[in-house]
């Protein structure tokens, strides 16, 4: 399968200056970084706050461009400005506050503007702002004001005005950190689903791990780096170290960890409670 | 107090006005502001009277309703009616001081009273019949022309129907500072004008940082969505004129043709003046 993503050697600064324009401290923000996305992945990128990994979301969709090293989109180069139209559409983002991605005052017309914006015809404009509201589950509400909409709809809304584009993959930069619980769920099934529905690649960036444990492979971030990738299953066995870099594991492979350090032999990196219990299961069934 | 904002009121309903292109509405209102103040003559003022009557019939907003929104303007009126009392030249009726009662005067304080009831009453038929989104695009449409002489149209249409889709949200935004600052013991509501407009002040800054944010993030959004100005892109809700908004600009022209005739008619063959009586 081909690579939807890939990035060598990015390097991109933050320079911040005083007042009088003076530089005043250079933070990188990306260090080095290398990354590959094959088509139709599901792929988490998790990191504590300022690690870059918003940086590097950014620069998936060439809002940001690198200042060293070469990032393709589905092999169009980011740094060539001719390409930025066609690279945001096939690379779809999603950002992490809903009321300041939403454009319309009709959810309808919102999912629409990105099509509008493309130049596709009216027709063609109409059935896909149906397909989309559909594949979100938010075709009933296409009439409705966004400002009436609870968090968890409004961001599905905002993804339904990204598959309006029809991307290849598609990004999402924190999109449930404002929002509660329930919200949240409804939002990581819709993706799951375009991801295995429609082979979407998703590209989920976030710092809850519970996300993540649905994901391919999983890049770990911390200032500006790469530090550690894998398949969950990998890194969440790898709890000492997630605990080095002050990052948690889901609870549930934690309380796995802690009842194998006090003797149980216990698998690594158990990622579910279902995954758990059959382990137990058998232990007690052993013994 | 926020919520009586009525900024882009809409008045749902199905009626002919309400399906009308905003396009038509729009040359409607400016045709008939400029037919109150340029005809003149007591025929013609029947002839607005009986257009305005016709359309509120026709749109299916409530007359009751329609009259609310001249409670806002009484002041206005008010002050517009005494300054056309007693500062018109003319024969003197009564005389206090400095002040003189006319009798054009008095003719002109009607004249001008009716004129901005009609006004107001034929704007807000247009703004309760057409949806903020409909007055943006038939806007950006309408002027499309002005955009050859570099006034960039496309743009201040966008920038409307943004400001429109966040008026709710900063309103919110607004009601939610406020409280944590009354929480904090801030005092809004007693005192003087003076000083309760200096405890606007911290309300205020809170509110214009979070706007600048809200305002990025929403350039960023645009942005990865493709969005890079008016041009190469199509419309998902084109304008199109139907038949019945021809109908429409057919009776504008009638309206405006017959107020010319009753004009000439009133000055010409009656050999009235500018006033009616």
């Amino acid at each position: 399968m081909s690579l939807i993503v890939k990035a060598r050697n990015i390097v991109y600064e933050y320079i911040r200056r005083d007042d009088d324009g003076n530089v005043e401290g250079i933070e990188t923000a990306l260090d080095q970084v290398d990354l590959d996305v094959k088509e139709g992945d599901f792929v988490a990128i998790l990191g504590a706050n300022g690690s870059g990994k918003s940086t590097l979301a950014k620069h998936i969709n060439a809002l940001l461009k690198p200042e060293n090293g070469t990032l393709l989109v589905d092999g169009k180069d980011t740094l060539d400005d001719n390409e930025t139209l066609a690279i945001r559409q096939t690379a779809g983002m999603v950002f992490q506050n809903p009321d300041n991605q939403i454009i319309a005052s009709v959810v309808e017309e919102d999912v629409g503007f990105g099509p509008e914006n493309i130049g596709i015809p009216t027709d063609e404009i109409w059935t896909r702002v149906e397909k989309s509201l559909r594949s979100v589950g938010m075709y009933h509400y296409r009439h409705h004001s966004p400002n009436r909409l609870s968090g968890g709809q409004k961001q599905r809304v905002a993804i339904a005005g990204v598959m309006a584009m029809k991307p290849k993959c598609i990004i999402l930069d924190e999109p449930t950190a404002m929002l509660d619980p329930v919200g949240r769920q409804e939002v990581l099934s819709a993706v799951r689903e375009l991801n295995e529905k429609n082979g979407i690649t998703v590209i989920l960036i976030t710092h809850y791990m519970e996300e993540t444990v649905h994901a391919n492979r999983i890049f770990v971030m911390e200032s500006g780096k790469v530090i550690m990738q894998g398949t969950p299953r990998e890194i969440f066995s790898r709890v000492e170290e997630l605990k080095e870099h002050h990052l948690t594991v889901p609870q549930v492979t934690e309380l796995a960890w802690e009842l194998k350090k006090a003797g149980l032999s216990l698998p690594d990196g158990i990622l579910t409670k279902e995954e758990l219990i059959t382990a137990l299961c058998q232990l007690s069934s052993t013994n | 107090m926020l919520k009586d904002v009525t900024l882009g009121q809409y008045y749902p309903a199905e009626s002919v006005i309400h399906r009308l292109d905003p396009r038509v509405k729009l040359a409607g209102t400016l045709l008939y502001l400029i037919s109150l103040f340029v005809f003149q003559g007591p025929l013609a003022l029947v002839m607005a009277t009986v257009f305005l009557i016709l359309l509120i019939t026709l749109s299916k907003v409530p007359f009751s309703y329609m009259v609310k929104g001249l409670r806002t303007i009484i002041i206005i009126l008010i002050i517009t009616a005494a300054m056309n009392l007693f500062f018109t030249t003319g024969t003197v009726i009564v005389q206090f001081g400095i002040f003189k009662l006319t009798y054009e005067g008095i003719q002109m304080a009607i004249l001008m009273m009716i004129r901005l009831v009609y006004l107001i009453l034929g704007t807000s038929l247009m703004t309760l019949t057409t949806t903020p989104n409909q007055l943006t695009d038939g806007l950006e449409k309408g002027l499309r022309g002005l955009g050859k002489l570099g006034v960039p149209v496309h743009e201040i249409a966008m920038m409307m129907s943004i400001a429109l889709r966040f008026i709710p949200i900063l309103t919110e935004e607004t009601d939610k500072i406020m409280k944590a600052q009354k929480a904090r013991g801030a005092d809004f509501e007693t005192g003087g004008l003076i000083k309760r407009a200096k405890a606007m002040i911290p309300l205020l800054v809170p509110l214009f940082v979070s706007a600048f944010r809200r305002a990025n993030d929403l350039a960023m959004a645009m942005e990865a969505r493709c969005y890079h100005g008016g041009e190469g892109r199509t419309k998902m809700k084109p304008l199109r004129y139907t038949a019945t908004d021809r109908n429409a600009y057919l009776l504008l022209f009638a309206y405006f043709a017959a107020m010319i005739l009753l004009t000439l008619f009133w000055t010409k063959v009656l050999g009235g003046g500018k006033l009616f009586f």
